[in-house]
């Protein structure tokens, strides 16, 4: 377990290193000069110059890079260019909300996702299937946005039952649970769909496998047989699953966080693009990809759980 | 001992409804097995044989499959008639089942151990301890060595042999008074086959249950029943001890089925087979289900369905040409 770890950080280097290396590409060729955008609207050109050549932008565009390199190695992510605070500490004050909001997406949706999935494996054909089936490919077919202005629209708005601006505290106080409430709702409803189909199909394909007629034969309850030796074994490529789709969370995570106003990575990496606060927006896109990587190897270390075959 | 048979089955259909229409895969299949006894039951693939051991455990999936008549008595209750709850507490306890596979019939998410403790717990109320001791001494009773820490392995940890003797340790656990045997050596290779056999043999006599051997391997039979039953498609064609059936078989897909064995040290010449294939369940056969493949028969075979009928105590036959000579 511990070398799998181990070789899957080892794996996560060049990743990593690719990233910096697009994060750090898209700003150059985005439009917006980040001298300019700190400079400021009434700056003469001689201010702009005088700022670009202090920041280094003057430089040929692999030094920059290399040198960004070697600051980003020592945990110096720079400046934001528009509040002047290290990037560093804006990333860490957006990284709990984020955090949170991943949470409280996955702890409702992987599980609800599970349980219909399997209900309508074991009711294969009925109406439950059916409408499981149904509700899955609209949470697969709905872009997340739709979704997360239907949330407001109709929850927030129309029947004033959840606030849906902003974050109102941490995960375990009330408010903040209220405030987390539809932006977890909206970004956990893309992920039900393809959790709850590929759970019928994996319980569909176990329960036809030859130990779980093994499993009836030594005289279990269907329930057992079902959750013990359906499920459990099911649930393998559902893992796999999920962190595949670990990217369209994060990517959801810039939407819903960005229609929420929630103060979390997604929201700031859009703010900085727009304002080409770019040490900022490469931080951002940084941290992201760090969180693509860890659930990725969350995922890894579950499958190796659940899958004693693995770890050979 | 007491004469009333453990297991008998009496005029068994099992039908399955697939798309509207219905197709008998088991038709008036009867057979009985005593205490310590064991019956081997044989066909070509598709007769019906593995279709018969499953309803034994009513584990024929329903739908499709559904039990049109017939009764299986097992301790003198119909297993037909019991609830799903009643019927689960003999699956696995007093009737142990052993699947054709070794390699997929054990759950690879699981150790040997524990798939072994579920099977105790769910029947005798072990606690965990108790239960564990008692998997252990059974994986060492069906030979695997060190079988501590077998226990602790995965089955894609043991080969195919080791996880049939793993089956049989899960299988025997609960000391069932029948264990049924599906085709358990077939897909392996033939030392393993001989000492799995062995096994069964030995633990047989230990436990005094009685065991249902089905399989296509008329030398398996020779070597370990008492009784055979031949079914082909769908029905039972004779019934006999194995030595009346090795020395007179009367049904002439039985004397087929034995010319189709191989022998060491007739060298020459082709394999006898027999021609033809075994008729389809959804195939409307007004006479006997063999007449097309049959040697011996006449119009009077194709338009009327011989009756089960005893020549000798104890050996029943399906075929109006019964008793055929020898030179058959």
């Amino acid at each position: 377990m511990l070398t799998q770890i181990a070789n899957r950080l080892l794996i996560s280097i060049p990743v990593l290193f690719g990233v910096l290396l697009l994060g750090f590409g898209l700003l150059i060729l985005v439009p917006g000069d980040p001298a300019i955008v700190m400079a400021g609207p009434t700056a003469t050109p001689d201010v702009v110059e005088a700022i670009r050549q202090e920041m280094g932008l003057d430089r040929p565009v692999l030094v920059q890079f290399f040198s960004y390199l070697g600051r980003v190695l020592q945990g110096d992510l720079g400046r934001s260019l528009i509040s002047n605070k290290t990037v560093v500490s804006e990333l860490l004050a957006a990284i709990g909300p984020t955090a949170e909001l991943m949470v409280a997406c996955l702890v409702w949706s992987v599980p609800l996702g599970i349980a219909l999935g399997t209900l309508a494996a074991v009711y294969r054909g009925s109406l439950i299937d059916r409408a499981v089936m149904a509700v899955s490919v609209a949470g697969v077919s709905l872009p997340i946005f739709f979704i997360c202005l239907m949330m407001i629209h109709f929850v927030g708005v129309q029947w004033r039952l959840l606030p849906f601006i902003g974050r109102g505290g941490p995960l375990w106080t009330v408010e903040g649970l209220r405030h987390i409430a539809l932006p977890a709702l909206s970004l956990g409803a893309i992920f039900i769909g393809p959790v709850a189909r590929m759970t019928r199909s994996s319980v569909l394909e176990v329960l036809k496998l030859d130990h779980v007629r093994t499993a009836r034969a030594k005289g279990l309850s269907e329930t057992r047989v079902i959750l013990k030796h359906g499920l459990r074994n099911a649930l393998i490529p559902v893992v796999t699953l999920i962190g595949l789709q670990a990217g369209y969370l994060v990517g959801g995570a810039v939407v819903t966080e960005s229609i929420f106003s929630y103060p979390g990575i997604g929201r700031l990496a859009v703010g900085a693009i727009l304002s080409s606060d770019f040490p900022l927006a490469q931080g951002a896109i940084l941290i992201l990809a760090l969180g693509f990587i860890l659930i990725n190897m969350v995922v890894d270390i579950l499958y190796a759980l659940l899958d004693p075959r693995v770890q050979a | 001992m007491d004469h009333a048979p453990l297991l008998e089955v009496e005029d068994l259909a099992v039908e399955f409804r697939i798309g509207g229409t219905v197709q008998r895969a088991v038709q008036g299949v009867s057979l009985s097995l005593h205490s310590g006894k064991t019956l081997g039951v044989v066909g070509e693939s598709g007769c019906g044989k593995s279709v018969t051991s499953l309803s034994i455990m009513r584990l024929v999936p329903q739908p499709p499959g559904h039990y049109a008549g017939g009764a299986i008595r097992f301790k003198g209750r119909d297993l037909l008639k019991l609830s799903e709850t009643e019927m689960r507490k003999l699956r696995g306890g007093e009737i142990g089942m052993i699947f054709q596979e070794p390699m997929t019939s054990l759950n690879p998410v699981y150790t040997c151990g524990a798939q072994i403790e579920e099977s105790l717990s769910v029947h005798s109320g072990l606690s965990r301890k108790a239960a564990r001791d008692r998997a252990v001494e059974m994986l060492d009773l069906v030979g695997l060595p060190s079988p501590r820490s077998r226990a602790d392995d995965y089955p894609h940890q043991l080969s195919g042999g080791q996880r049939q003797r793993v089956m049989i340790a899960l299988a025997l656990a609960n000391d069932p008074a029948l264990l049924i045997a599906d085709e358990p050596t077939t897909a392996l290779d033939v030392t393993i086959q001989a000492q799995i056999l062995d096994l069964m043999g030995e633990l047989r006599e230990r436990t005094g249950a009685a065991v249902m051997l089905v399989t296509h391997d008329l030398g398996v039979v020779a070597q370990t029943c008492d009784d055979v039953v031949v079914m082909y498609a769908g029905r039972v064609v004779e019934r006999a001890s194995t030595a009346a059936l090795f020395s007179d078989p009367q049904h002439p897909y039985t004397v087929g089925l034995m010319a189709a064995v191989p022998r060491i040290g007739s060298a020459a010449g082709r394999l006898a087979t027999i021609p033809g294939t075994v008729p389809p369940p959804w195939a409307k056969i007004g006479g006997c289900r063999f007449a097309s493949r049959c040697p011996l028969a006449t119009d009077h075979c194709r338009a009327e369905d011989p009756p089960l009928a005893e020549l000798a105590p104890g050996h029943t036959v399906a075929c109006w040409r019964a008793p055929i000579e020898a030179a058959a």
